[in-house]
């Protein structure tokens, strides 16, 4: 046992967790941020919406389709070129970004639109009657009645996210999956894998644990 | 307050279209408590939405307290909306706001400042009866209080007038009655128009000065509460009076009586206002050679005035059965011969 621990190289496993936990949580931020945007724009141009207009939704509906349903592997070797010039480089971890974001976004698009789908529109219906305006609305109304569901919706996404990041690292962005790949299967020493596995897993439950406490704590039915 | 004039409203569909509001004329007066009922799809709930614009009439004018509601828009129509406020059958209150935030909740619409916010929040939870609630979430709340903050949140931005879209219908009757008062206490106090539209005659029989009475789209009756008791002209209205004079047993009762009574008759007698209060029968059976006997009354208080049912059994002489008839009528009171024995 000892021997094979003395295989890892900590170091590497220290920078390789940080550049996962740097990758994941700049590309959550702006998923929920671009996700937010996509979600609301969905639910508030769809049918009976508060902005209804059909082309708009369409649009912005094929969009979120096609990107969810791009197998993220592919994706990233589409988005080489879209990469080349807004990074400048197809390595390391800012590499990675712009295709987390853009395969992640629309998947929390959906969880947005679905979340607030689920208000009450007798609620939405009685705001209008109060004369509130279509931004009190949507931040008033929409956002903290559907928090629960959107946090959980993120955390799912997050989740998702992680093992995007060890996919990107396999093709060099660096993070645990590059170090699992690189280090543990190609060389050989299955001990490096399963040590960066479970770094993965640690910070999969993390990420879980912290989720299911926002979603408890903000729903009040 | 209210001026509802020759408005239509009709919905398209695939399979044509249909009118839910058939060219309706109402006015409604300030510091009124107006009732509109009807059955589900007679289009009420629609009337009432057009009252603060959530719907937009296809033809006609809707005036509320000097805006003309079915044709301003945008800012003006959310200022005016202030003025007009609405409670609910399901309350829509926000579950993910306490008790107090969702009262303050239109006051932040209206952009009043937080001190003033706070001080207003006070005194509606005091006056819709909730002290010692304010941070309980709606989750925690019974029906009844949820309808309770339903109120204070549509009085917060002191309106004109008030919308009830069958706001008691989820509620049982003891939290009705306890909701109705308020509402009345409300209108009194502070001398609010109010519009409600039920399916419930009781709702209307308690606190409604006048009523309409809705089916297919079209207003059929209207008028004072205790006239349309008393002189129900439609069959529909006849029924919802029922609802509250004939209780569901009454029938059954009198056609059991009927058969166990094979002499004499059995009459029903509706008093209304004063007659209510006058001692006729001791006078019908100290003036004429014939037996009385009561088989089932009901007063009912309305807004304006009492108004009851009698059914009395009466048995002797022809002629003398047909002089107290004709003695009852003489009295203000509606006689209706149910059946000769």
């Amino acid at each position: 046992m000892d021997e094979f621990l003395a295989e890892i190289k900590w170091e590497k496993l220290m920078e390789a967790t940080q550049e996962t936990i740097y990758m994941t949580s700049i590309s959550v931020l702006a998923t929920f941020i671009l996700g937010m945007l996509l979600g609301l724009l969905l639910f508030l141009t769809s049918k009976g919406g508060l902005w209804q207009n059909g082309a708009v939704n369409f649009v912005i509906a094929a969009f979120v389709n096609i990107f969810r349903s791009i197998p993220f592997i592919i994706l990233i070797v589409l988005l080489i070129p879209f990469t080349r010039v807004l990074v400048g480089s197809m390595l390391g971890a800012n590499a990675a970004l712009p295709a987390l974001i853009i395969g992640a976004a629309p998947f929390y698009a959906r969880m947005v639109e679905i979340a607030l789908r689920e208000i009450d529109k007798g609620v939405i219906e009685a705001a209008q009657s109060m004369g509130a305006n279509h931004f009190q609305i949507i931040f008033k109304v929409l956002i903290p009645e559907s928090l629960p569901a959107l946090i959980s919706g993120l955390t799912v996404t997050a989740i998702s996210l992680v093992s995007f990041t060890a996919m990107a690292g396999v093709i060099g962005a660096g993070g645990l999956g590059h170090f699992a790949y690189l280090e543990g299967f190609q060389r050989n020493r299955s001990m490096i894998t399963l040590v960066a596995t479970i770094a993965i897993l640690i910070l999969v439950f993390i990420i879980q644990i912290i989720g299911d406490y926002f979603t408890k704590r903000t729903d009040k039915r | 307050m209210i001026t509802i004039k020759n408005v239509t409203k009709t919905y398209g569909s695939k399979r044509g279209s249909v009118k839910a509001v058939d060219d309706v004329n109402v006015d409604i007066n300030e510091g009124e408590i107006f009732g509109v009922i009807g059955y589900s799809g007679a289009g009420k709930s629609t009337l009432i939405r057009m009252l603060n614009g959530l719907e937009i009439p296809t033809a006609g004018s809707i005036n509320v307290a000097g805006r003309e509601i079915s044709h301003i828009k945008g800012a003006k129509l959310r200022k005016a909306r202030q003025e007009i406020s609405m409670i609910f059958q399901h309350f829509n209150l926000l579950w993910s706001r306490t008790v107090a935030d969702n009262i303050a909740f239109p006051l932040e619409i209206a952009g009043v400042p937080k001190k003033k916010r706070q001080q207003r929040v006070k005194e509606l939870i005091s006056l819709v009866g909730l002290d010692g609630r304010e941070n309980a979430y709606p989750s925690q709340l019974s029906g009844g209080q949820k309808q309770r903050v339903g109120i204070a949140r549509a009085l917060a931005n002191n309106p004109k007038v008030l919308l009830c879209d069958e706001a008691t219908s989820a509620l049982d009757p003891q939290t009705t009655d306890a909701i109705l008062e308020l509402l009345v206490d409300i209108n009194k106090r502070l001398g609010l128009t109010i519009v409600l539209i039920t399916h419930e005659m009781h709702v209307i029989r308690k606190i409604c000065h006048r009523v309409a009475v809705m089916e297919g789209g079209r207003i059929v009756e209207a008028g004072p509460v205790l006239q349309v008791f008393k002189n129900p002209k439609q069959q529909i209205t006849k029924r919802f009076v029922q609802q509250v004079t004939e209780p569901e047993e009454t029938r059954d009762t009198i056609d059991h009586l009927l058969t166990r009574y094979p002499h004499g008759q059995v009459i029903q007698l509706t008093f209304v206002g004063d007659g209510a209060e006058q001692p006729l029968m001791s006078n019908l059976i100290r003036q004429f050679p014939i037996t009385v006997n009561i088989l089932q009354g009901k007063i009912s208080q309305t807004q304006n005035g009492s108004y009851g049912t009698l059914f009395i059994h009466l048995d002797g002489e022809e002629k003398d059965l047909k002089e107290a008839i004709a003695f009852i009528s003489s009295h203000e009171v509606g006689v209706e011969v149910i059946s000769n024995g």
